[in-house]
């Protein structure tokens, strides 16, 4: 089975992650722009970073036959700090037209501050000038107000709700994104969101309409099989395979394909310029034997892995 | 004769379609007269999502032209939307230092196939030299496809870079697995620093029972110290039928260095022959290898 992990930081993560994602039929990640568990204090070490997220980052992937794309933002953390932030607008549009990028993200609230919100409105306002989506990060405190306020606002400025995700939802926001027409992203993270038994049940409550899931890992206690691994939990519980397939895979796929930046094709049938510059396989892994392709559906570790392993907490 | 930027714009027109060409027509008439630095960033940026990343299509004629506007400009596997961001950066460059500061300024923040544009374009910019710090700097790039759109096809390097820079460029390749052929000025820059650092690479190889590229011989032939000639002798006796015998022998052959012509006696007959009847060269070794 194929996987996309529609948000996850691979910036932080190392290269046994990316082995093991690829051995578990992830074929292609995004990884949105967000703060590095420290804030950043010039735009300069900004520039490096996004420079990292359309560049090193999207090569590196490909050395593992993962497809990389990002989204390009100011985040609602760093937003606080006003120097900053203005900077920092001044280069989002340098960035934001590169290839794969899927959209303006993630964006949003943390503490739900007069300068988050400011800087929150004028990337939407750049979304709209550049035709772009948007990924939203809802924020941890005070979360449900956060999340309807988020929305309100992205309608206030005349977003269409289906260019636009609302991340990290729960059993309590996730009914009102749907109902007002917006993709509803869960993340599976142990202990501070979703866990796999709970998504499992959200499918079974809500369905499978525009509703995905992805693993924000990160520089933090987090699960880069998160999205294979709450697939198969789902298959042991019974939820349909087709229906695993939308939550895991096609529904990220149909959401972020709007961008013109996300095509299927890309993993499956690379163009050829793609593969000179970007999908090189393995060929340039220094000093290791190239891994023989077995394909997306090869001897994925998830397979082998007993049901207890595979629960998000 | 045409501009360079004339024969781009021609191969772009021929090739695009109606929005994709006209959105082009209209960037570069923008870009061609006074505009501001967000234009110019908007615009490369936006190449692949306006008009694709399909390859450029280039007849015979069109190589001889590249190479008639400009010696040594060899645009073949170039893409469509390298092609236009390159349109694009001539046409603005009419603004001097402002130009310069922007691209300077793109140039920062550039993404994978940006930094691939912009390499390849080094020999058509104005003032090339000034992009010197650059060129030198992206072959540090890990990123292959990055590495080879300096190295490759190219004639800045061997225009631009010193004795140094020349050498480990030459030597990196190697290691990030980049053919030494489609280099230019290859045997022209040959010297006896590049000769001793591809033998002791060779030695280093050989030490860890890894492969050693047949091509590095052709680095060691015309500067061969004694240590070069040990690697060359034991090359030269490998398999016969083997690329590394048949380049170290061609190697030894083409060497103004006595010492090197005398290690031929250790090739093979026929290998011998084949150098004398000019069938053995490095371009023969090329197709052999599949290059």
């Amino acid at each position: 089975m194929m996987f996309i992990d529609p948000h996850i930081h691979m910036n932080a993560r190392t290269t046994d992650d990316y082995e093991a994602m690829a051995a578990a039929g992830v074929v292609a990640v995004i990884e949105p722009a967000f703060w590095l568990g420290q804030p950043r204090t010039s735009v300069d070490t900004y520039i490096d970073y996004l420079s990292t997220l359309v560049g090193w980052e999207r090569f590196r992937a490909s050395q593992f036959g993962i497809r990389h794309y990002c989204t390009i933002g100011l985040n609602s953390k760093e937003a606080n700090n006003e120097a900053l932030a203005e900077a920092v607008m001044e280069i989002l549009p340098r960035f934001a037209t590169k290839e794969g990028v899927v959209a303006i993200g993630e964006i949003g609230y943390d503490e739900q501050t007069a300068l988050e919100d400011k800087y929150f409105r004028a990337q939407l306002e750049l979304a709209r000038e550049l035709e772009m989506m948007v990924m939203i990060h809802t924020p941890h405190r005070d979360k449900t107000k956060g999340t309807r306020r988020s929305m309100d606002v992205c309608l206030e400025h005349g977003l269409d709700p289906r260019m636009v995700v609302i991340d990290h939802n729960n059993e309590e926001t996730v009914k009102e994104t749907l109902d007002r027409g917006f993709w509803a992203a869960f993340t599976l993270y142990p202990q501070t969101k979703m866990g796999s038994e709970r998504m499992v049940d959200v499918v079974r409550r809500f369905g499978t309409e525009r509703i995905f899931i992805d693993s924000s890992a990160d520089w933090g206690k987090s699960d880069p099989l998160a999205v294979p691994k709450t697939g198969r939990l789902m298959l042991a519980r019974g939820i349909p395979a087709a229906d695993v397939h939308k939550v895991c895979y096609g529904n990220a796929l149909a959401c972020y394909g709007q961008s013109g930046q996300f095509d299927e094709k890309d993993w499956l049938a690379p163009a050829p310029i793609d593969q000179r510059v970007l999908y090189e396989g393995n060929s340039v892994l220094r000093g290791q034997a190239p891994r023989v392709d077995e394909g997306p559906a090869g001897d994925s570790p998830v397979e082998a892995m007993r049901e207890e392993d595979l629960l998000i907490v | 004769m045409p501009t360079p930027l004339a024969l781009l714009t021609g191969w772009l027109d021929r090739q695009l379609d109606g929005p994709a060409a006209e959105w082009l027509r209209g960037r570069l008439a923008h870009l061609a007269g006074a505009h501001g630095d967000r234009d110019l960033y908007v615009a490369v940026g936006l190449v692949p999502r306006k008009l694709g990343k399909a390859d450029l299509a280039l007849t015979g004629d069109d190589l001889g032209a590249a190479h008639a506007a400009r010696k040594g400009w060899d645009p073949t596997g170039w893409s469509v939307d390298q092609a236009a961001r390159l349109a694009l950066l001539l046409t603005a460059s009419h603004r001097g230092e402002a130009f310069f500061e922007a691209f300077h300024q793109l140039w920062r923040t550039a993404d994978v196939g940006e930094q691939i544009s912009f390499y390849r374009g080094l020999p058509l910019l104005p003032e090339p030299a000034r992009h010197l710090w650059r060129a030198t700097d992206g072959c540090r790039t890990n990123i292959k496809a990055v590495f080879e759109s300096i190295a490759h096809r190219n004639p800045y390097p061997a225009e631009h870079f010193d004795e140094v820079a020349w050498n480990q460029m030459c030597l990196k390749a190697l290691f990030v697995g980049a053919p030494l052929h489609p280099i230019q000025g290859l045997d022209a820059r040959h010297n006896g620093p590049l000769a001793r650092m591809m033998t002791d690479y060779a030695f280093e190889r050989w030490a860890a029972s890894r492969p050693v590229s047949w091509e590095l011989w052709r680095c060691v032939g015309p500067h061969p110290d004694d240590r070069c000639l040990i690697a060359l002798e034991r090359a030269i006796q490998q398999h016969e039928d083997s690329l590394t015998a048949g380049a170290a022998a061609l190697a030894c052959a083409t060497s103004h260095a006595p010492a090197a012509t005398a290690l031929l006696a250790h090739a093979s007959n026929d290998t011998r022959k084949a150098i004398e009847a000019g069938t053995l060269t490095w371009a023969a070794l090329c197709a052999r290898a599949g290059a």
